[in-house]
């Protein structure tokens, strides 16, 4: 647990980096520090690990206050990683891993068992990459081996400058979902700099969004894009706010249960009775075991066909109870079909997602309005 | 492989020439430094260029390394501006100036090799620790390293080729620089170079210069191979981290900063 309690800090220019900040990031909470550049996101980060010191507050990790221990004990117990990456040219990926726990005097064969077990965790084959040089990996290898190194002694506190600021954007979300994997394992206390309220969207459990020196908003995503407190958050998190959103929501949060579904070894003409007492247009076909196999259109049934089977219509878009709405969205969008079916890891149907049904979860009747 | 084609075939060429005018035995009535001479002349040519040499490293590495602290990160420019504008010192004048003050001998020509020899070295050595990349050293830090050991395990590594170019340049300099030492009688090849200049016989001129300059391309040689030895394996190759470390150690070792 990390709490900054009324911490400012002065530079001596006179700047006032940071103003009377507050706020406390729970055990195993992801915050992220957000805001544009200047508003003292990445100072307030290095006051955490006193790389700057603080003018007047106190800050407190897992309750001692930072400036009673050591300062080189505290780093060594607070993983950081930064957006230059900042890897030792000179000493191998192995030895970079272990930069800490060779602080820390870990013995040399744990050394490199815990280099191996990281490359691992981040991704990349440990037995390839574990005694090259920085210069040999690409950006993005370059990039898995900081937060490998950030975690080398297993620190409780993360602390990420930036991380995947230096990369390409399909290599970028692609660290960013494999470190939220990593992170529901490891379930780190993590306080992580950028000024991407994309990437703040999606890594955050909560976000402080900052503004010179002051912290404007502190709350979860969904209460920062549906609630903005003021005039700055709304345009800081965009007139799209609404579509950055959905992908916070999950085709499990929205999905409703069909209206109609259809065994598909129902006759045609009871099929067609059921469509039509129902005055529904479709209906999912399910075969003996619940699971998932395609539509059935009234249309299909006029011309009398001898099986349900014959006038299938097979899925064209189907979503699991992860998948982010954004994403069923633009399912939706690209196959022309009004709702999507939610299915579980063996085509067992869960339930539906329709235009109306997101609809309806973003913008509930009396706040239409506002939006 | 090409690259050493040239100074090899110099240098042998160079040692022809010393043996050719060692066997001619006399130029008229003058008669040529016998063989022995000519190595111990060599031998205490190199005394002379390595005891300035290492005298210089212990002193002007911490020098150049202090110059890069905090504290003295104000004076640190003011100071390079000063070593840069003594290295213009003509080196006649220099041992002129050295002379007068601790008289003639071989303590007076080690005090000004040892001057000259100094600037490259603090100069390189200021370079060198300045050019790693501040990113570096603060993950250094902020990962729980002390100060002493960002040092010795991230700067010293790190700087290690431009300080050692730095070594390499003041050496090959002060091979030169020595046989002027020789005037002011500390012996080495500047003495049979002398010899050779009162006298106006170019053979025993050559009898001098030529393993002088044998001497420069053989330390150059042994100390490029040392500098590349010394250079950590992660940064011989390309690489953007360290892109700007290696444009600071080529443009020091043209010697053009």
């Amino acid at each position: 647990m990390i709490r900054l309690e009324q911490v400012c800090k002065v530079f001596a220019d006179g700047t006032e980096a940071v103003k009377d900040l507050s706020l406390e990031i729970a055990e195993g909470e992801f915050c992220v520090f957000l805001g544009p550049s200047g508003c003292g996101k990445t100072t307030s980060l290095k006051m955490i690990n006193r790389l700057i010191p603080l003018t007047s507050g106190t800050i407190y990790i897992q309750g001692e206050d930072t400036r009673t221990r050591n300062v080189n004990q505290l780093r060594r117990d607070i993983g950081y990683a930064i957006q230059n990456i900042g890897l030792f040219p000179h000493l191998t990926v192995r030895q970079n891993i272990a930069t800490v726990p060779r602080l820390l005097g870990w013995p040399k064969t744990r050394q490199k068992q815990r280099a191996m077990e990281l490359l691992e965790v981040v991704g990349m084959d440990a037995a390839t990459y574990v005694d090259r040089y920085p210069s040999e990996l690409s950006g993005g290898q370059q990039q898995r081996v900081g937060v490998a190194r950030c975690l080398g002694a297993d620190p409780p506190i993360l602390l990420m400058d930036e991380p995947f600021g230096a990369i390409d954007p399909i290599t970028r979300s692609k660290l960013q979902d494999e470190f939220l994997k990593i992170q529901e394992h490891l379930k780190k206390t993590i306080a992580f700099v950028t000024h991407d309220i994309n990437e703040a969207i999606k890594m955050g459990d909560t976000i402080a969004l900052m503004k010179s020196g002051e912290l404007v908003q502190y709350a979860p995503p969904a209460t920062l894009l549906s609630e903005p407190k003021t005039r700055f958050v709304r345009d800081f998190v965009g007139a799209d706010r609404v579509l950055k959103g959905l992908r916070l929501l999950r085709a499990r949060d929205v999905m409703i249960d069909p209206e109609l579904t259809l065994p598909l070894n129902m006759g045609v003409s009871a099929a067609r009775q059921a469509l039509a007492a129902s005055s529904e247009q479709w209906a999912l076909a399910l075969d003996t075991e619940g699971r998932f196999r395609g539509w059935i259109e009234a249309e299909d049934l006029v011309d009398a066909p001898e099986t349900l089977d014959d006038a299938l219509t097979p899925a064209v878009a189907t979503a699991g109870p992860s998948t982010p709405i954004n994403e069923v969205l633009s399912l939706m969008l690209a196959s022309t079909t009004g709702s999507v079916p939610v299915l579980d890891d063996h085509d067992r149907l869960l339930g539906l997602v329709s235009f109306d049904t997101i609809r309806d979860v973003l913008a509930p009747p009396t706040d239409r309005g506002a939006l | 492989m090409k690259k050493w084609i040239i100074p090899a075939i110099l240098f042998l060429t160079l040692l022809g020439i010393t043996a050719w005018m060692t066997s001619l035995g006399s130029v008229g009535v003058f008669r040529m430094a016998p063989a022995g001479r000519v190595l111990t002349a060599t031998w205490k040519h190199l005394q002379l260029v390595l005891a300035a040499e290492i005298l210089a490293i212990l002193v002007g590495v911490p020098i150049g390394f202090m110059l890069t602290r905090r504290s003295f990160r104000a004076v640190g420019p003011i100071i390079m501006g000063i070593v840069n504008i003594g290295q213009t010192v003509p080196t006649l004048a220099l041992i002129g100036i050295v002379t007068l003050l601790l008289g003639m001998g071989f303590t007076a020509a080690l005090v000004g090799l040892f001057i000259y020899a100094l600037l490259p070295i603090v100069r390189n050595t200021y370079a060198g620790i300045l050019s790693v990349d501040p990113a570096i050293k603060e993950a250094s830090l902020g990962m729980g390293m002390t100060k002493s050991q960002v040092t010795l395990r991230v700067e010293l590594p790190l700087a290690r080729p431009v300080l050692i170019a730095g070594i390499r340049t003041s050496t090959v300099v002060n091979v030169g620089t020595a046989a002027v030492a020789g005037m002011i009688g500390a012996g080495g090849l500047g003495e049979l170079i002398m010899t050779g200049l009162a006298v106006r016989v170019t053979e025993m001129i050559l009898q001098g210069a030529a393993p002088a300059a044998a001497l420069a391309i053989a330390l150059d040689a042994l100390l490029g191979g040392v500098e590349a030895w010394m250079t950590p394996r992660g940064l011989r190759r390309t690489s953007t981290s360290t892109k700007r470390q290696r444009k600071t150690r080529s443009v020091l070792a043209d010697g053009s900063l």
